[in-house]
C-alpha cells in the first residue's frame, strides 16, 4: 500500500515507530504532487524541495529526541492560500496578491507546525474565497480529480482536490459559507467547519469575517476530529477566538448514536435537489437509524432566506475588508497612473477578478447610505431570525442530517456564466456560517458517474463533538468508500 | 445692519496617553523613525486582527464620568470607510452606532457668567498615519507610527454663542483630561484638536442657520481668529443675499482666512458598519465604579481648597491650577518646605517668566518638587538671598539640579558675616563720594546704587537686608 493512500494519524504512526521517516514520507508528497498537480492544478506554491527537506529533517530529530509526540508530527500538510505562511507566497488566490509575503503566520499553521507538521504547499482556491467553484482563481481553475472535465467544487477546491488526489494526506481549507463542507463532498474527502471562534482566524485573509471560520480537510472523520484538536486553541489575537473547555475532539470518536436524536429538514430534500443525492442522504439517515440513532424530518424554517442574507453579510465585509489592497503598501500596483486616485482605480480594476469585483460593489452599495438599514440591517435580523430557528430545532435533536449541495460537482465553466445558480448551490451550507455552526462532510455514496455525494452533518454551537461522534458512526458502517482514480492509481 | 447670533458646536480630537496602540501592541511614543512603531495590526497586512487596548475605555469612561455623560453598559465599535494612504486597511475603526458616552455637560464661566454647555457624545477610535512629501523624489511617503494611537471624540451641542464660550470650555476639557490623566492635551502638537461647527442667526431667530466646518487651528487663539473670521464671512455672504454652503473649511492662521476644502454635495459616504472582528464591549456597574473612584481632585476643588488651606488669592489659584502639573508640584513643594506662599510665589513669577521665555507647556515641566522645596528653605534659612534664588531655580527648572549641593558648588551661599560686610561697604562708600555725597544732600535714591555696588562687589551673595543696615548706620 502506498503511503498516499494512508491517512494522515495512519501515516504519523509509521512515522512515530520509524516505519517511515518524516523525509520519505515528504518526499511521496512532493513527487506526488509533482507528478499529479501539472493537471490537477491544486497548487499555487509548492515549497521549495530543499526547504522542506530541511524542515523534514529538524522534525525527524525532534521525534527521534522524544520532544514532538503528536499524533501528526512529521506529516505533510497543504494550506490554502488565504492562510499567510511566514516568508511563503501567499496570494488568496488573486493578482493582487500575487507578489505578496507576509511576516507572520496564521495562528492554525503555527500550531500545526508546533504538532510537527511539515508544510509542502498553498493550495488554490477561488479568488478571495469567494465562489463555489475554484474556477475564480487567478492561476487557473482546479480540476476533479475524479473527472478532470468537472469542478472540485469552493472555495476550498486546491486542498480538498489535492487531499482526494492523494497528493496531501490533509489540508487546512476555510469555510464563509460552505467552503470546506461543498468541495469535501463534490471530491469524496472529510471537511469541517468548527463552531465559529473555536480556531483563530488570526493571519485568515479576512473575506467575510464575521462568517470565517478555518478547519481541516482529509481522508477521515479520524483525522479530521484529530486536525482540528490541533489547530484549534484560544487566541489573544483575534478578539472572536472562543476559549472553549474541550479541545478534545476526539474523544468524540465513538462509534455509538444510540438514542441520538436526528432531524432532517424536509426542506433540504425538496425541490432542486438531484435523485441520487437525495436517495444517498436518505440512505445514510437509514444507517445511522439502524445504529439506534432517532431519526425524523422536521420544518426547518427560512431556509430560502439564508442565500439572501449570506450574501448581503458577506459581501458588505468582504467590499470592507479588501480595501487595504489598495497598491500603497504591498501586493499589485498598476504600472502607469498619473494620481492617488487613477493609481487605486487603476491598481484594484486590474487586480482584482470578475467575481470579487462583483461582490465588492454588491457589498458598497448595501452599505452606503439609505440602503444600510433596508438591506444590511435586514440581513442582521434574518440571521438572527435563522439562529434562532436552529435553536428551536437544536431543541429537539443532538443533528441535522442533510446534503452538502443539490447536486454532485458540476461542469467546468457551467457555472462561472450564471452566478445566481452558482450562489443557490451553497444553500444547504450558508446558514450553518450564519449561525456559527459546526458542521462536517463526508461521503455517502456515488452517483451514477460514479462521482461522490457529500452528507452533511450539523450540530448546535460548540456541540462540535456530537457532529464527529455522528460522521464517526456513519463513517464506520459505510458500505463503500472509492478512492479517485488519482490516489486509487497509487495502489 | 441685522443683529446676528454666532452659534458653536464643536467636534474636539483627543489623542489619549495609553503607552499602547489602541488595537495592537506598539508604542505611542511621539517622534520614532519612520514606521518602526509599526506591526501588521497597525500597517493594514492582510490577516491582521485588531485587539481592544483597555485602557483606552477606561480613559474614554473617565472623560465621559468627569463631563456627566451616561456611559454605555454595552458599546460597539464600527468601521468608516475611506481611501486614503494614511489610513492602511483604508476604513477607520470609530464608534457611529453606539458610543461609549453619551448626554453629558461640562459648566463654563465667562466674566462672571456661568453656562452649561452640552456634549452630545464621546466616543473612541484610532488615528491614522502621516503622509510625507518627499520632493526630491516627486514622491508621497506614509509613516504608520501614528495609526492606531487612541482617539476619542468629544462631540458638543450647538450650545457656545461666542469665542470667549469656546475657549473656556476648550479650556474646561482641557484641564479635566489633564487631571485625569487621560492626554496632555496639546494644541500644537495635535494631541487636541477642534474642529468648529459655525452658523449664524438673526438674533431672536428659533432656526439654526446652515452651518460649515472649520479645521487645522492649532491654537485657542487661531481658533478665536477663525471663529471671528467664519462669522464675518457669513454675515457678509446673507447681507449680499447669498446662501452659505455646507462646507469644510480649512483655517489658514497666517492668511487669517479659510478656504473651502469639500462641501455637502461631494461629502463621501462613509458606508459605516459594525465592526465585525470585535465584539460589543460590555461595561459593568462594577466598573464604572472602579473607574469614578480613581477620579482626582478637579480643578474647581483644587481651587477652593488652596484659597481655604494656604491662603491663596483666587487669581493665583486660579493660575497654579490651570495646569495638573504646576498644581502636582505646588502640592509636592508645599508639603516638603512647608511654605504655600513662597512656593506660589516662585510658580507665579519665576516659574511662569520661564515657561514664556522657553514657550514651553507647563505640562513638560520635569524638575523634581523636592528641588523647589529645598531651593526655598535655603531662602528662608538665610542661607542664599533672592536674587541667587532666582538663579539658582532656573537651573532647578531647566536641569533639575539639586539646589543645596549647586549653592555649595559655585559657592553662593549668602554672606552673613558683618565683618567681612563691613569691609566691604567702607571699601564701596570710600570708592563711590558722589553718591555718598548725594545721599547726604537727601537723594535717599542713591543707597540703592550703594548696595548694588557692594552686592556687585559680593558676587550677589551679601545679605541684602544686612547691607541696607550697615550702609545707612555709616552714612549717619
Amino acid at each position: 500500500m502506498s503511503l498516499l493512500s494512508l491517512t494522515a494519524v495512519e501515516l504519523g504512526k509509521k512515522i512515530k515507530s520509524h516505519e517511515v521517516s518524516v523525509a520519505a514520507a515528504a518526499t511521496a508528497v512532493m513527487d506526488s504532487i509533482e507528478k499529479k498537480d501539472a493537471e490537477l492544478n491544486c497548487f499555487i506554491t509548492k515549497l521549495d524541495r530543499d526547504a522542506v527537506l530541511k524542515r523534514a529533517e529538524e522534525v525527524q530529530k525532534a521525534i527521534d529526541a522524544g520532544e514532538l509526540t503528536g499524533p501528526l508530527a512529521g506529516v505533510p500538510v497543504a494550506i490554502k492560500d488565504n492562510m499567510n505562511t511566514k516568508g511563503v507566497l501567499t496570494t488568496a488566490a488573486s493578482k493582487i496578491l500575487g507578489n505578496f509575503v507576509p511576516t507572520f503566520s496564521s495562528e492554525a499553521v503555527v500550531n500545526l507546525e508546533k504538532a510537527g507538521c511539515i508544510i509542502v504547499g498553498k493550495t488554490n482556491m477561488d479568488e478571495f474565497a469567494m465562489g463555489s467553484t475554484t474556477e475564480t482563481s487567478h492561476f487557473g481553475a482546479t480540476k476533479n480529480p475524479w473527472d478532470t472535465n468537472k469542478v472540485p467544487g469552493g472555495s476550498s477546491g486546491g486542498s480538498a482536490a489535492a487531499v482526494a488526489a492523494g497528493e496531501v494526506p490533509f489540508a487546512l481549507g476555510s469555510d464563509t459559507g460552505g467552503s470546506i463542507r461543498q468541495p469535501s463532498g463534490y471530491c469524496g474527502v472529510t471537511g469541517m467547519k468548527p463552531t465559529y471562534g473555536t480556531v483563530s482566524r488570526y493571519g485568515l485573509i479576512a473575506y467575510g469575517s464575521s462568517l470565517d471560520q478555518i478547519g481541516p480537510i482529509a481522508k477521515d472523520v479520524t483525522d479530521v476530529a484529530t486536525i482540528l484538536e490541533t489547530i484549534a486553541s484560544h487566541d489573544p489575537k483575534d478578539s472572536t477566538s472562543v476559549k472553549r473547555e474541550d479541545y478534545d475532539f476526539t474523544s468524540a470518536l465513538v462509534d455509538d448514536v444510540k438514542g441520538m436524536k436526528i432531524g432532517i429538514p424536509r426542506d433540504y430534500l425538496g425541490e432542486g435537489i438531484e435523485p441520487e443525492v437525495k436517495d444517498a442522504i436518505l440512505a445514510a439517515a437509514k444507517k445511522l437509524e439502524a445504529k439506534g440513532a432517532i431519526v425524523e424530518e422536521f420544518d426547518l424554517s427560512l431556509v430560502e432566506y439564508a442565500i439572501p442574507a449570506y450574501y448581503l453579510i458577506a459581501c458588505a465585509e468582504a467590499s470592507s475588508n479588501l480595501e487595504r489592497f489598495d497598491g500603497v503598501k504591498y501586493g499589485y500596483r498598476t504600472e502607469s497612473y498619473e494620481e492617488l486616485h487613477q493609481m487605486y482605480k487603476k491598481t484594484r480594476s486590474e487586480g482584482f477578478g470578475a467575481e470579487v469585483k462583483r461582490r465588492i460593489m454588491l457589498g458598497s452599495f448595501i452599505l452606503s447610505s439609505g440602503y444600510y438599514d433596508a438591506y444590511y440591517l435586514k440581513a442582521l435580523r434574518t440571521k438572527a431570525m435563522i439562529k434562532k430557528a436552529f435553536d428551536e430545532a437544536f431543541a429537539k435533536y443532538d443533528v441535522i442530517l442533510g446534503p452538502v449541495a443539490p447536486t454532485t460537482a458540476p461542469e467546468l465553466g457551467s457555472s462561472l456564466s450564471d452566478p445566481l445558480k452558482m450562489y443557490l448551490s451553497d444553500i444547504y451550507t450558508i446558514s450553518v456560517n450564519l449561525a456559527g455552526l459546526p458542521g462536517i462532510c463526508l461521503p455517502c455514496g456515488y452517483d451514477n458517474a460514479g462521482m461522490p455525494i457529500g452528507l452533511q452533518l450539523i450540530a448546535n454551537n460548540f456541540d462540535d463533538k456530537k457532529v464527529i461522534r455522528a460522521a464517526y458512526s456513519f463513517e464506520q458502517s459505510r458500505e463503500e468508500t472509492r478512492e479517485s482514480q488519482y490516489l486509487a492509481s497509487e495502489d | 445692519m441685522k443683529q446676528y447670533e454666532t452659534v458653536i458646536g464643536l467636534e474636539v480630537h483627543v489623542e489619549l496617553a495609553t503607552k499602547t496602540k489602541i488595537f495592537c501592541g506598539c508604542s505611542t511614543a511621539f517622534g520614532g523613525a519612520p514606521n518602526t512603531h509599526t506591526c501588521p495590526v497597525c500597517t493594514g497586512m492582510p490577516g491582521s486582527l485588531p485587539v481592544l487596548n483597555k485602557q483606552v475605555v477606561e480613559y474614554a469612561m473617565a472623560v465621559g464620568l468627569a463631563t456627566n455623560c451616561d456611559i454605555a453598559r454595552e458599546c460597539k465599535f464600527d468601521r468608516k470607510n475611506y481611501f486614503y494612504p494614511d489610513n492602511p486597511q483604508n476604513y477607520q475603526i470609530s464608534q457611529l452606532y453606539k458610543p461609549i458616552c453619551t448626554n453629558g455637560h461640562v459648566e463654563i464661566e465667562v466674566n462672571g457668567n456661568k453656562k452649561q454647555i452640552g456634549i452630545h457624545e464621546i466616543h473612541m477610535e484610532e488615528d491614522a498615519g502621516k503622509l510625507v512629501h518627499d520632493p526630491w523624489e516627486d514622491a508621497s511617503l506614509v509613516d504608520y507610527n501614528r495609526s492606531g494611537v487612541p482617539l476619542i471624540e468629544i462631540v458638543s451641542e450647538p450650545d457656545m454663542r461666542s469665542s470667549e464660550e469656546v475657549i473656556a470650555y476648550l479650556e474646561k476639557l482641557r484641564t479635566t483630561i489633564q487631571y485625569l490623566g487621560a492626554s496632555d492635551c496639546k494644541l500644537q502638537e495635535g494631541s487636541m484638536r477642534a474642529d468648529v461647527n459655525l452658523s449664524v442667526r438673526e438674533v431672536g431667530s428659533s432656526e439654526f442657520g446652515t452651518r460649515t466646518e472649520m479645521k487645522n487651528m492649532s491654537s485657542f487663539k487661531a481658533i478665536a481668529r477663525a471663529i471671528a473670521g467664519e462669522r464675518a464671512r457669513q454675515i457678509e455672504r446673507l447681507e449680499d443675499g447669498l446662501p452659505v454652503i455646507q462646507e469644510t473649511r480649512r483655517w489658514d492662521d497666517n492668511k487669517e482666512a479659510s478656504f473651502a476644502m469639500r462641501s455637502k454635495e461631494d461629502a463621501q459616504d462613509y458606508r459605516y458598519f459594525p465592526e465585525p472582528d470585535l465584539p460589543p464591549i460590555v461595561i459593568s456597574d462594577e466598573w464604572i465604579d472602579n473607574v469614578k473612584a480613581k477620579e482626582p481632585e478637579f480643578k474647581d476643588a483644587k481651587m477652593a481648597r488652596y484659597q481655604a488651606d494656604f491662603g491663596l488669592p483666587a487669581y493665583d489659584a486660579d493660575i497654579i491650577t490651570s495646569s495638573k502639573k504646576m498644581a502636582d508640584i505646588f502640592e509636592a513643594a508645599t508639603a516638603i518646605c512647608g511654605d504655600a506662599k513662597k512656593v506660589s510665589n516662585f510658580l507665579m513669577v519665576d516659574t511662569m517668566r520661564l515657561l514664556k521665555d522657553a514657550e514651553m507647556d507647563p505640562e513638560d515641566m520635569s524638575f523634581d518638587p523636592e528641588n523647589l522645596a529645598k531651593l526655598i528653605k535655603l531662602v528662608v534659612a538665610g542661607a542664599i538671598n533672592s536674587s541667587v534664588a532666582s538663579e539658582v531655580y532656573e537651573h532647578v527648572f531647566k536641569e533639575n539640579i539639586d539646589p543645596e549641593k549647586y549653592v555649595e558648588e559655585h559657592g553662593l551661599k549668602q554672606v552673613n558675616d558683618e565683618g567681612a560686610l563691613r569691609s566691604t561697604v567702607e571699601q564701596v562708600i570710600a570708592e563711590n563720594p558722589q553718591s555718598v555725597e548725594d545721599y547726604k544732600n537727601g537723594k535717599t535714591k542713591a543707597i540703592g546704587f550703594l548696595v548694588g555696588q557692594t552686592m556687585k562687589a559680593m558676587k550677589g551673595k551679601a545679605n541684602p537686608g544686612m547691607v541696607n543696615e550697615i550702609l545707612q548706620e555709616l552714612l549717619k
